[in-house]
């Protein structure tokens, strides 16, 4: 066994390259990534089990879980809706100024997420264009989880939009008249037919949406109004605690933070894996 | 189900797809459309599926006028050249789909659908395959999966576009005399579009072939191959060797080849002939004289193939002779021999003529 490995080990490979550009790659993830992740790890060292516990655990900071996942999961429903509707609309459709619509598309990403902050609260403060026409709704967006979940949706509304496109584009309109051809009502060939080819794209890109929102600072901060308890999302809770040099507490609950995001996105790999294998015919 | 197309005609933009066409294919019937790329043949199936609507013009399934009913409700199975088959799910889906989508009042039971489905499945020699996904499929057998699908639902029209277009050779011819036997056995009206001559000549009752939009002939494979209606049918349907020469008195020259045309006026003239069409002989006789020297041998099939040049040809001959033929001459390479027509076409009066005179 262990002489099979290394002969194969020893075989030479067509692609050229491979040492060192496998090998640059490493350091590169090792600076990046791995070594913040390690003083994350090193500051977590100081606190003793029972330390990490009453942290993660404090009232105060258990609320702003619930209202950072709950804005996030809408976020991310909302996203996987809109998100799925904008990227049908630009590949099956043309229409005048689609090639403007498609850049737009990408505007979340490259606006400054204090900036996209800044705009929304102004925009649906009491006193703001659309928050004036809301107020006497009853219905106030800033400073309630509403505009949380807000913000969360417009910085990452291009993780599904640019994920299901080019899926999309692949999916030959042959599959859709073959369908039709079948008798299938139009509702029901998305349901059974395009969906199913969508679904692992829709879900990666809701996924990514989704961990995106969790960690989302900027854009929220504004609008959040960081009432305790109430409209207070864990990334301020971190920032708090640094503003207050207590680094230990910030890195306890950005542990938090890390380990749900990587958990998930893990999670996304190894089932898109499974699904996908199955469109190669478990070849793949 | 009988089809009938009248005056159905189609415009993209500025270009004409179909000029107006009339087609009448009866009951039980398979029907070829034959043609190049571009010639409206894709177009003309697509609006008998009603993928496509067309201009003006009407089409009748029987008695139903189905011109303006929409794909899902006009009851065809379309087999398409990429085989369009679900990747997500297993061939018995694929095949099923027809039958789930049904509204809940026609649709069968799961248990008639299972016993429907396999049925189909056994028809296509794929019954081992049921949970298998297509991607785990050769070419082939992904269009008999689809075949499969599209026949599900007992459609009254059956349609394919370029069925066999994208697999290999071999599996071309198999799977043609496959769905020759299958129709026979099932007798459905059938309407396929194909570019390659000797499949739609070999599967067809009747072949239509187009061009520009417009149908040049629409005839038995028997009739079309004898007695092609013009000089285009003539071309596409195999090979052709030219002959053009001046005639006087019923004798063509060019340079020093000469051959005798019965009842052909004087003045410059373009006659055709089919490979096998041409025999070889060590010596002229007196109707024909025709010198030609053998540059290439493909002795490959039924018949011997050979590549015939002279100073008097302006691109070279083929000519097909039996084996017989072959040995008999004792060909080589370099060997000169005289041509010998059996038949001669000329397309350049109204009506196309055959000459066959008693060379």
């Amino acid at each position: 066994m262990i002489a099979s490995t290394l002969r194969m080990g020893r075989q030479r490979r067509v692609l050229p390259g491979f040492g060192l550009s496998l090998g640059v790659s490493l350091t590169f993830i090792s600076l990046i990534l791995l070594l913040p992740l390690t003083s994350l790890v090193g500051q977590l060292a100081q606190l003793s089990a029972s330390q990490y516990w009453f942290l993660i655990t404090d009232p105060r900071i258990v609320a702003s879980y619930g209202v950072t996942l709950m804005a996030a999961v809408i976020a991310a429903l909302f996203n996987a809706v809109f998100g799925l509707l904008m990227a049908w609309v630009l590949v099956r459709y043309e229409f005048p100024g689609k090639r403007l619509v498609d850049a737009l598309m990408d505007l979340p990403f490259a606006l400054p997420t204090a900036v996209a902050g800044v705009t929304l609260a102004t925009l649906y403060s009491s006193s703001g264009w659309v928050g004036q026409l809301l107020e006497p709704l009853g219905i106030s967006v800033a400073y309630t989880w509403v505009g949380i979940a807000l913000a969360m949706a417009f910085t990452s509304i291009p993780f599904v939009v640019r994920t299901v496109q080019p899926v999309l584009e692949d999916l030959p309109a042959e599959v859709d008249e073959a369908a039709i051809t079948l008798g299938a009502k139009d509702a029901h060939a998305f349901r059974r037919v395009i969906l199913p080819h969508l679904w692992p794209a829709l879900v990666t890109g809701t996924g990514l949406a989704f961990v995106r929102s969790l960690g989302e600072f900027g854009a929220v901060i504004f609008i959040a109004g960081g009432k305790p308890y109430e409209t207070e999302i864990t990334s301020l809770m971190i920032f708090v605690k640094l503003q207050e040099y207590d680094y230990a507490g910030a890195s306890a609950v950005a542990s938090i933070v890390l380990a749900t995001s990587l958990a998930l996105l893990l999670a996304i790999n190894l089932w898109q894996g499974r699904f996908i294998k199955r469109l190669h015919g478990g070849r793949g | 189900m009988s089809i009938r197309i009248a005056q159905i005609d189609k415009t993209y933009g500025r270009t004409r797809a179909l000029e107006p066409i009339d087609l009448d294919i009866h009951d039980g019937e398979l029907i070829g459309l034959l043609g190049p790329s571009g010639s409206g043949k894709t177009t003309l199936l697509r609006i008998v599926a009603g993928l496509e609507q067309a201009d003006g013009g009407t089409i009748h399934f029987g008695e139903r006028d189905v011109t303006h009913v929409h794909v899902r409700e006009r009851r065809i199975g379309f087999v398409f050249q990429h085989y369009a088959l679900f990747r997500h799910m297993s061939v018995f889906d694929n095949v099923a789909f027809g039958l789930h989508a049904l509204p809940r009042a026609q649709r069968p039971s799961s248990g008639e659908i299972r016993t429907r489905v396999m049925q189909l499945l056994e028809m296509v020699k794929l019954s081992d395959f049921a949970a298998r996904y297509p991607a785990q499929l050769s070419g082939g057998q992904q269009q008999r999966v689809a075949l499969a699908r599209a026949l599900a639902l007992k459609p009254d029209v059956l349609l394919l576009d370029e069925p066999f277009g994208a697999l290999d050779a071999k599996v071309r011819q198999e799977l043609r005399r496959w769905l020759r036997h299958l129709h026979e056995e099932l007798h459905f009206t059938s309407l396929f579009v194909t570019h390659d001559q000797e499949e739609a000549l070999e599967l067809s009752d009747r072949v239509v072939v187009m061009s520009n939009g417009r149908v040049e002939q629409i005839a038995t494979p028997d009739v079309l191959y004898r007695q092609p209606a013009n000089r285009f049918v003539f071309e596409f349907l195999g090979e052709v060797n030219r002959l053009e020469g001046d005639v006087e008195d019923e004798l063509l020259t060019c340079g020093n080849a000469r051959v005798a045309v019965p009842e052909v006026g004087d003045g410059r003239h373009e006659l055709l002939l089919r490979p096998h069409e041409i025999r070889l002989a060590e010596h002229a006789n007196d109707r024909a004289h025709l010198p030609v020297t053998v540059t290439a041998i493909v002795p490959v099939g039924a018949e011997v193939r050979l590549e015939l040049e002279a100073d008097w040809l302006g691109e070279p001959w083929q000519a097909a002779v039996s084996h017989a033929d072959f040995d008999r001459l004792a060909i080589t390479r370099g060997k000169r021999l005289f041509a010998i027509p059996s038949q001669l076409h000329r397309f350049d009066t109204a009506r196309p003529q055959t000459l066959a005179p008693s060379f």
